[in-house]
């Protein structure tokens, strides 16, 4: 799947905004994340997560990259740099697996999988955006750097 | 193993604990397809005819199938399956969730579980790491607290079944767990599994699924996603689920009202989908991978009781614990809901009993006397709490319901029989079938009991005319083939029934992950084949000729509807013989209602028609021969 491109007249960063209540817990976005990415259905090699809090108070909780950054300053090899998107690519070369940058991030989606010698880290194509159907997670854009840089999970 | 599979099928004896890990038998899974059809053959094969459902001998298997967790929609179901003590037949049963898949994520097509353990454990499976764990603690739990419990203990990316106080006791309508709400209710599951000491089941697993053509899947599923979302299907079932049938129930007369009496209950607004979404409603809550989203995650609220979370109550508990036990509002039915689930009794079956209970209780035979002082009334919550304390523990009469309606009317007698809404054991789903005839052809020749599962025909009925049989029979032979073939798969139903998604598409996803190349043509021959295989499972257990067991209750032939649009209308008993003289011819069978020889070669089961002509149940040769295809095509409107 190629990004989408921005919508005219809007900034080039692509971002994820939740709408946390809409969520059903179908994972559906772990499925084709997984899948798309890697060849094969595994929806524990997604770049995001959904929470299930039940059965109080009953709720999913999905939580996805902000593009805070915190990951790329914790990176001690420098294996993650941030494209034209926004989105923070993990340089599958240099990254050694370390996972420095896994606690680093503030919302949990940065993964490390037994399978991979790197870690996983959204790089905004947006595929879950366009299979979710409760518009609990949805394409975003704003420019870099405005007031509310985080959109919390 | 790529296609589909995972790969492993675990074999784990419960009396000596040994777990033996042996390669999936691919060839197995070709024939019969998964899910219910891999069940069906093990359990024929495996569990002897004189074997106690409750006993050692007894297995009992959690299935998946190839398309189980792989991008199909809603690939979500996990099919359990074993001898059912409550029809002494062939029984399974399914639910979604997340369980189906996660064993596959763990590397595991399906468990096969047999004997008895001499203590109280549950399975726990992290990817390779498969233990039976000592469930001392746990036993006694209810079912949603001991998921609690081991979501505490183990962790919330755990995947969950439980078996309630219901199933440790044998009551023989004891479902299966999972999700907070998700359960496999029908045939007695959860009793075979609280017989065999066995408390949970917990799956965790990181690994991959392959497929044949990946490029190929991912373009198909995602347009049919893309497709589906823009039905005008989509929106009433994500907003309501299948409660939104309650008052469509209840307009085209086939709701169940205080226990079948009749098919239109006056205070349906007070317990409908509105309702429930405006007084109720927590949250939508979807199965794996599935889209529509039609699960409700819902609170009941009543004064002087705790607030409780459950997931429902969907149509059949809706109707079956709100109409038909006469309740007027719809925080009770969600209580009562939550009770069963709790205990780990079907919701289905459950309102059946209670059902059934109230109205004996109405008519004097049973008494407060009997009921440890307290009353049995319609509408009255707190009547339904005793009794199901009762029930579950086996206290008193509450002994008598804990075999079902049907073992309850033959301790209970005084022509209770006749009001005992079931079919080989099994209580009817919530659909009245006196204006509706082939529904109740549906449930009489179901293998399981009067279930809706296998053949729902009430737009048919509708469609092809309300008071006449004709040609219903082979409608519902053909439905008994496609709807089941959706449980052989392990995914939901609803995509094809409601969202319009084709059997043809469906088959064409099982091409993209097994390359198995088959047809849809072969798909429903599988699924006939398991069909016969069932039933001669049933007729060697219970040795007599068929149709001796495909008679509903009276009450379905000799009362007609008393009150509402269907006021006036039933079948009558020469229906009810003339629908069973054509569904026989139908699936070429004898007048008997015992499988021919023809038909059984035809499908490949030469051993089944060896095994039944031993016990002189064979069918004998029909005059012209069988028909060269059983069933007619046909796609119900969905409503």
């Amino acid at each position: 799947m190629s990004p989408k491109p921005p919508p005219a007249g809007q900034g080039p960063f692509q971002r994820i905004k939740v709408n946390r209540d809409n969520c059903t817990g179908c994972r559906l976005c772990l499925q084709i994340c997984g899948t798309d990415h890697f060849r094969e259905i595994n929806p524990k090699k997604a770049a995001m997560r959904i929470e299930a809090k039940f059965p109080d108070p009953g709720k999913y909780r999905p939580y996805v990259c902000t593009q805070c950054g915190k990951c790329a300053e914790a990176c001690p090899v420098g294996a993650i740099s941030r494209n034209e998107r926004g989105a923070y690519i993990v340089d599958k070369e240099k990254c050694d697996n370390c996972g420095a940058c896994v606690p680093a991030c503030p919302f949990g989606v940065v993964f490390q999988h037994p399978d991979l010698g790197h870690v996983i880290i959204c790089d905004f194509c947006m595929m879950c955006t366009d299979m979710c159907n409760t518009k609990a997670i949805v394409p975003w854009e704003r420019p870099a750097g405005g007031p509310g840089e985080a959109s919390r999970g | 193993m790529a296609r589909g599979f995972a790969g492993t099928t675990l074999r784990i004896d419960l009396g000596t604990g040994a777990i033996r890990r042996q390669p999936t038998d691919e060839a197995l899974f070709r024939r019969w397809h998964g899910g219910r059809g891999v069940v069906a053959k093990i359990c024929y094969d495996e569990v002897p005819r004189d074997a106690d459902p409750l006993g050692p001998k007894n297995v009992f298997i959690m299935n998946t199938s190839p398309m189980s967790g792989c991008l199909i929609p809603a690939g979500s179901k996990v099919e359990f399956g074993s001898v059912s003590p409550l029809t002494n037949g062939q029984g399974d049963s399914n639910m979604g969730g997340h369980l189906g898949p996660a064993l596959k994520f763990a590397g595991y097509d399906m468990v096969i579980f047999t004997g008895i353990s001499p203590r109280p454990v549950f399975l726990f499976i992290d990817n390779d790491t498969v233990e039976l764990r000592d469930a001392s603690g746990l036993w006694g739990m209810k079912s949603l607290d001991c998921e609690k419990k081991l979501k505490d203990e183990l962790g919330e990316d755990y995947e969950i079944a439980t078996i309630g106080p219901a199933g440790e006791n044998g009551i023989l309508f004891s479902c299966i767990t999972h999700d907070f709400g998700r359960q496999a209710g029908r045939t007695g599951q959860g009793a075979v599994m609280g017989s065999k000491k066995l408390k949970a089941i917990a799956v965790r697993g990181n690994r991959s699924l392959h497929v044949h053509d990946m490029d190929g899947l991912i373009r198909h599923v995602t347009s049919i996603i893309k497709r589906t979302q823009k039905h005008p299907n989509m929106e009433p079932w994500q907003k309501y689920g299948t409660a939104f049938f309650i008052s469509w129930s209840n307009d085209n007369a086939v709701i169940p009202t205080r226990n079948f009496q009749t098919t239109y209950y006056e205070d349906t607004n007070k317990i409908d989908g509105d309702q429930l979404v405006e007084k109720c409603l927590i949250t939508h809550k979807a199965c794996f991978g599935c889209w529509m989203n039609c699960g409700k995650y819902t609170k009941a609220v009543i004064p002087g009781k705790p607030e409780v979370h459950l997931e429902g109550p969907e149509y059949e508990t809706g109707s079956l614990c709100g109409s038909n036990l006469g309740m007027k509002d719809i925080n009770h039915v969600a209580y009562i809901n939550w009770m069963l689930d709790n205990l780990g009794m079907d919701s289905m079956s459950g309102g059946g009993v209670i059902g059934f209970g109230m109205e004996c209780f109405e008519r004097g035979l049973i008494t407060e006397k009997d009921l440890e002082g307290h009353s049995l009334r319609w509408g009255s919550v707190d009547d339904v709490e005793h009794f199901l304390d009762m029930v579950a523990n086996r206290r008193g009469v509450g002994d008598w319901f804990a075999g079902g309606t049907k073992r309850a009317a033959e301790k209970i007698g005084r022509g209770s029989e006749k009001f005992a809404m079931q079919v080989k054991g099994q209580e009817m789903s919530g659909y009245d079938g006196r204006w509706a005839p082939g529904m109740l052809l549906s449930y009489m020749t179901a293998d399981i009991g009067a279930h809706h599962n296998r053949s729902w025909t009430i737009t048919v009925d509708m469609a092809e005319g309300r008071e006449s049989v004709e040609g219903r029979a082979k409608i519902v032979v053909y439905l008994q083939h496609i709807r089941p073939l959706m449980d052989t798969w392990c995914i939901c139903r609803l995509f094809w029934g409601e969202l319009d998604i084709t059997p043809e598409e469906i088959v064409e996803t099982l091409n993209l992950i097994t390359g198995w190349g088959v047809n849809p043509e072969e798909c429903l021959r599988a699924s006939e084949m398991i069909w016969n295989l069932n039933r001669c499972h049933y007729l060697e257990r219970n040795k007599a000729n068929g149709r001796t067991f495909d008679y509903p209750p009276a009450r379905s032939w000799e009362d007609k509807i008393p009150s509402g649009p269907g006021k006036g209308k039933g079948v009558s008993r020469e229906q009810v013989e003339q629908m069973l003289d054509e569904y026989y011819a139908a699936r070429g069978w004898d007048s008997k209602g015992n499988p021919t020889r023809a038909v059984l070669e035809d499908l490949g089961l030469k051993d089944a028609a060896d095994n039944v002509e031993r016990l002189g149940l064979l069918g004998v040769p029909i005059p012209g021969g069988i028909p060269p295809v059983r069933g007619e095509k046909y796609k119900p409107k969905a409503f």
